[in-house]
C-alpha cells in the first residue's frame, strides 16, 4: 500500500512541516517514506510545495505524476495541482482562500474553511493543521493515533504548540464528520 | 540500529562524523548547503574543524594541505562550485591524498538550475580537471547509500590513496527518507609513512606534483595508472534488478536508477522482460556487469539526466554488439517511471507486438 | 681551529639554482637561520608555492608541500588546522601571493589564520620569462608592458602588505629589504618576528621582501640592488608596517 500526497501553498503556511508530520508520522509507524520539497527562491511568501510518499514497501520512484491525495491551502496551489490527482484521489481544499470554478468531477473534493476555522481558535497560522484533519480520515497508512506521536517529537522544543496544533487537526476531522 | 529522518545533504554530514572525518572545508551553494550547515553544526563538538573558505578554490586546497598531514577530510558543492574546484582536485590526485569530495549537482551548463541532473558525469569520471588522472566516483541513489557510500568512500580514499567522489543530485540533497545509521565499517589498514607533519627522527618529506624531469613525469604517470588499473580490477560495483532473463535492460544510476526499478516492475507487469543495471561506481565503470549480457539481450535504453554522457561507456562496454538508445529529461525534470516504459515499449516495437 | 660560519641546518645541502645575483638565496638563508635558531626546523612545515619561489621545497630542511599557483595561504590552512601545534609558513613570489592568490592571503590575514608569510617582491615574473607582475613599477618594461607600464591600461603596483595591514587578523605586517647587510639583518629580525608571532598564537604575520631579478631586468647583480633601492624602496612603504601590542610585548 502507498499513500502519495501533495502539499501545496503560500510559503509560510506551513506546508513543510505539514509534510514533516505526515513523515514522522510514516517513520513512527516504520514505513518507508520520503518527503520531497520544492521552494520557490524566496525564504517567505511565494510558492512552497512538498511531496510525501508513505509506503509499506521499499519505495523505488520518488517522482509521483499522479497523487492519491492532495492538500491545497490557497487558490494558486489548487489551479497548479488539482489536475495532478488521479481519478478516485482526494482533494482537500481550504476554501477560505480558493473559491472553486469547474471543480473536477472524478475526484473526492474537500472544502474546509481552514483559514476561518484556524482564526476562530485563535492562530491563523495552523490552517495547515486544519486541513490536515479533514486529510486524515482519507489516507490509508496513517491514523489520528500516528499523528500525535509525530506532533509530540516535532513539537518537543515548544510544547505549547502542540496542543494548539491537535486542537485544529481535531476541528478539521469534525468539520468533516459534521 | 538507531533510525533518523533526515535531508540527503544532512546525512553526508552524518555519515562523515561517524567516519572519522576530522576536517569539513567549504562554500555553500544550493543545493549542496545542508552538508556544511550540518557539519558547522555537529562536527565541531566532536572536536572536528569546520572552515568556511572564501572561495571553493580556497575550500579544495584546504582540504588539500589538510589531506597532506593524513587527516580525513571532506569538502561538498555543487556543479559551478565543483568547477572552480578542479585544479585543487588534479593536484589533489596527483599528490595523491585521500580525501572526499561531495558534488550534489545542479543541472545544465552555467549557473543552471537547481533540480536534479546528471549534467556533471564527464566531468566526474573522465577527469574534470586537467592532467591524465581519475577519481573513484560513488553514485548513490537514495538516502541510505549516501549514508553508507560517504562511509564507503573515507575507506577507499585511504585504501588507495585517491579523491573519491560522491556524485548526489538536488534531489537526493533535499529529500529526507528514513536512514539506518549502521556502525562504521572496520577501517582498512593503512600505510601512513607518506604524510607531512613535520620531520621529527625521518627524513624530510615534500608532497607535491612538480617534475621538470621527464623521465620521472613517465615514472609517475606509470605509477598512478597501475592504481587506477588495480582499482579498475577491484572495485567495479553495480546492483542487477531482474537481470537473469532479461530481453531489454535498462542501464541508469543515481536518483533515475531508482526510477527505472518502477519502470521494471511495471513492464514485468506487462508480461515485457525488462531488467535493470544501475552502476554504482561512475568510475571504475562497471564493463564487469555488462559481460554476461552484451551477447544475449536485444537491446539497451541508458536513462540520463543530460543530453547522454553514460551511453558512451555502455557502448564501450557491450563493444556496439546490441542497439544501445538513450532517454534523458533535462534542466532540473525528472522522467516518470511510466514514460520511461512508454519509450521502451516503441523503441522495440513491443507495444505492437502485444497487439498482434 | 674555531668554526665561525657554517651553513645553517634549516637548509638541505643541495646548492641553490637561483641565476646570478637574485637575492631568493639570501632570503631563503634568512627564512633558514630563524627555523634553525628558533629550533623549529622538526616542527614546521612549509608551503612552496608556483614560480621561482617554487624551488624553496628543495633547500629547505623542514618537511613540504607544494601549493598550486596562488593556494599557499590555503594549503597552508589545511595543515594548521589539521595540526595546529606546528608551525606553517609560505614563501610565495609576488605574482603568487598578489595576483592569482589575492583571495586567499586577504582572507587568510581577514580570520587571522596563525601562518606566517614571506612574499618576495622582484616587481617582475621570474620564471616566466620577465612578464608584468602586479607590483610592477610604473613605466618599467617587462614582455607584457614592452612600452612600459601604463597605468591607464594596467593600472598602478600594488602594495600588498599596505593591504593586508589594514586587516584586524593581521598582527604583524612587515616590509623589508636584503640589498644591503644592514637591511639583510633587519629583514631576518622581521622573519624572526613573524615565527614567534605564530608560536604565541596571535594571528596572520606576513613579511614582504624586496628582491631583485637581474635576469628579467637585464643588469648586473651590482646594478640591480642599485635600482631596488632607487625605484622600488621610493615607491613601497618600508618598514613595520603593523605591530600590535601583544606583538610588540613579544
Amino acid at each position: 500500500m502507498m499513500d502519495k500526497v501533495i502539499l501545496a501553498g503560500f510559503g509560510g503556511q506551513g506546508v513543510m512541516f505539514l509534510g514533516k508530520v505526515l513523515a514522522y508520522a510514516g517513520m513512527g509507524s516504520d514505513l518507508d517514506l520520503c518527503w520531497i520539497p520544492s521552494y520557490g527562491p524566496e525564504m517567505r511568501g511565494g510558492t512552497a510545495n512538498c511531496s510525501v510518499i508513505l509506503s509499506d514497501e521499499e519505495i523505488h520512484s520518488p517522482v509521483i505524476d499522479f497523487a492519491d491525495a492532495a492538500l491545497v491551502l490557497n487558490k494558486p496551489a489548487y489551479d497548479k495541482f488539482a489536475l495532478r490527482i488521479k481519478p478516485g484521489g482526494v482533494l482537500v481544499v481550504n476554501s477560505s482562500l480558493a473559491k472553486l470554478e469547474d471543480a473536477r468531477d472524478d475526484i473526492k473534493i474537500i472544502e474546509i474553511p481552514a483559514t476561518d476555522i484556524a482564526n476562530e481558535i485563535g492562530n491563523t497560522g495552523i490552517a495547515n493543521m486544519v486541513c490536515l484533519g479533514a486529510l486524515l480520515p482519507n489516507l490509508t497508512l496513517i491514523d489520528l493515533d500516528k499523528i500525535k506521536k509525530a506532533m509530540d517529537k516535532l513539537t518537543s522544543k515548544k510544547p505549547e504548540l502542540l496542543e494548539i496544533n491537535l486542537t485544529a487537526i481535531h476541528k478539521g476531522i469534525e468539520y468533516i464528520n459534521g | 540500529m538507531e533510525k533518523v529522518l533526515l535531508k540527503g545533504n544532512e546525512i553526508i554530514g552524518e555519515a562523515a562524523i561517524r567516519s572519522g572525518c576530522k576536517l569539513f572545508f567549504g562554500y555553500p551553494i544550493t543545493p549542496s548547503t545542508e552538508v556544511v550547515e550540518y557539519l558547522s553544526k555537529h562536527l565541531p563538538p566532536k572536536g572536528g574543524t569546520v572552515l568556511q573558505a572564501e572561495d571553493e578554490i580556497g575550500a579544495i586546497n584546504m582540504c588539500y594541505g589538510a589531506a597532506c598531514t593524513g587527516s580525513r577530510v571532506m569538502t561538498a558543492s555543487s556543479s559551478p562550485g565543483i568547477s572552480l574546484k578542479q585544479e585543487g582536485i588534479s593536484y589533489s590526485a596527483a599528490a595523491e591524498l585521500p580525501m572526499v569530495i561531495v558534488n550534489v549537482n545542479r543541472c545544465g551548463p552555467g549557473l543552471g538550475g537547481l533540480g536534479p541532473a546528471q549534467s556533471d558525469y564527464f566531468q566526474s569520471v573522465k577527469g574534470g580537471g586537467h592532467g591524465d588522472y581519475r577519481l573513484i566516483v560513488l553514485a548513490p541513489s537514495k538516502a541510505q547509500e549516501l549514508y553508507d557510500f560517504t562511509m564507503e568512500a573515507f575507506d577507499m580514499a585511504d585504501k588507495y590513496r585517491n579523491p573519491v567522489l560522491i556524485l548526489s543530485d538536488g534531489f537526493l540533497g533535499q529529500t529526507m527518507e528514513p536512514v539506518v545509521l549502521k556502525d562504521r565499517p572496520e577501517p582498512p589498514k593503512v600505510d601512513r609513512n607518506w604524510v607531512v607533519n613535520g620531520a621529527k627522527g625521518r627524513k624530510k618529506r615534500i608532497l607535491a606534483s612538480y617534475s621538470l624531469t621527464n623521465e620521472i613525469g613517465e615514472a609517475n604517470n606509470q605509477r598512478w595508472e597501475a592504481k587506477y588499473k588495480e582499482i579498475q580490477e577491484k572495485e567495479q560495483r553495480w546492483e542487477e534488478f531482474y537481470t537473469e532473463d532479461a530481453e531489454y535492460l535498462l542501464v541508469s544510476y543515481g536518483t533515475t536508477g531508482r526510477i527505472c526499478k518502477s519502470t521494471v516492475l511495471n513492464a514485468r507487469k506487462k508480461g515485457i522482460k525488462l531488467g535493470l543495471i544501475r552502476p554504482i561506481t561512475l568510475w571504475p565503470y562497471p564493463e564487469k556487469a555488462f559481460i554476461p549480457y552484451k551477447e544475449k539481450v536485444k537491446g539497451m535504453v541508458t536513462i540520463e539526466l543530460n543530453t547522454g554522457q553514460m551511453i558512451e561507456d555502455v557502448k564501450l562496454a557491450v563493444e556496439c554488439k546490441m542497439p544501445v538508445h538513450l532517454y534523458r529529461r533535462q534542466g532540473g525534470m525528472l522522467p516518470t517511471e511510466h514514460e520511461i516504459l512508454d519509450y521502451v515499449e516503441d523503441i522495440f516495437s513491443l507495444t505492437a507486438v502485444e497487439e498482434v | 681551529m674555531e668554526k665561525v660560519f657554517a651553513r645553517t641546518k634549516g637548509l638541505t645541502d643541495i646548492p641553490f639554482s637561483f641565476c646570478p645575483g637574485c637575492t631568493h638565496g639570501t632570503i631563503m638563508r634568512l627564512v633558514a637561520e630563524v627555523l634553525e635558531e628558533l629550533n623549529i626546523i622538526e616542527d614546521t612545515i612549509g608551503i612552496s608555492p608556483v614560480g621561482c619561489a617554487g624551488f624553496c621545497q628543495d633547500f629547505f630542511s623542514c618537511d613540504f608541500v607544494g601549493a598550486p599557483h596562488g593556494r599557499a595561504q590555503a594549503v597552508g590552512i589545511g595543515v594548521k588546522r589539521a595540526l595546529p601545534d606546528r608551525m606553517v609558513f609560505t614563501y610565495q613570489g609576488d605574482g603568487d601571493i598578489a595576483a592569482i592568490g589575492t583571495q586567499h592571503a586577504i582572507h587568510a590575514a581577514a580570520r587571522g589564520e596563525k601562518i606566517t608569510s614571506i612574499m618576495v617582491n622582484n616587481a617582475i615574473y621570474g620564471m616566466t620569462g620577465g612578464q608584468m607582475a602586479p607590483t610592477t613599477l610604473e613605466g618599467m618594461k617587462t614582455s607584457t608592458s614592452p612600452y612600459g607600464r601604463n597605468p591607464l591600461v594596467d593600472g598602478l603596483p600594488m602594495d600588498f602588505p599596505k593591504i593586508i595591514a589594514n586587516l584586524e587578523g593581521a598582527v604583524y605586517v612587515a616590509s623589508v629589504s636584503v640589498d644591503t647587510p644592514k637591511n639583510i639583518q633587519q629583514a631576518k629580525k622581521a622573519i624572526k618576528k613573524a615565527f614567534k608571532v605564530q608560536q604565541a598564537g596571535l594571528g596572520f604575520a606576513l613579511v614582504s621582501v624586496l628582491s631583485t631579478c637581474p635576469t628579467n631586468w637585464g643588469m648586473t647583480p651590482v646594478d640591480s640592488l642599485k635600482w631596488l633601492r632607487e625605484n622600488m624602496m621610493p615607491v613601497y612603504a618600508m618598514g613595520e608596517l603593523k605591530v600590535t601590542e601583544e606583538v610588540k610585548s613579544l
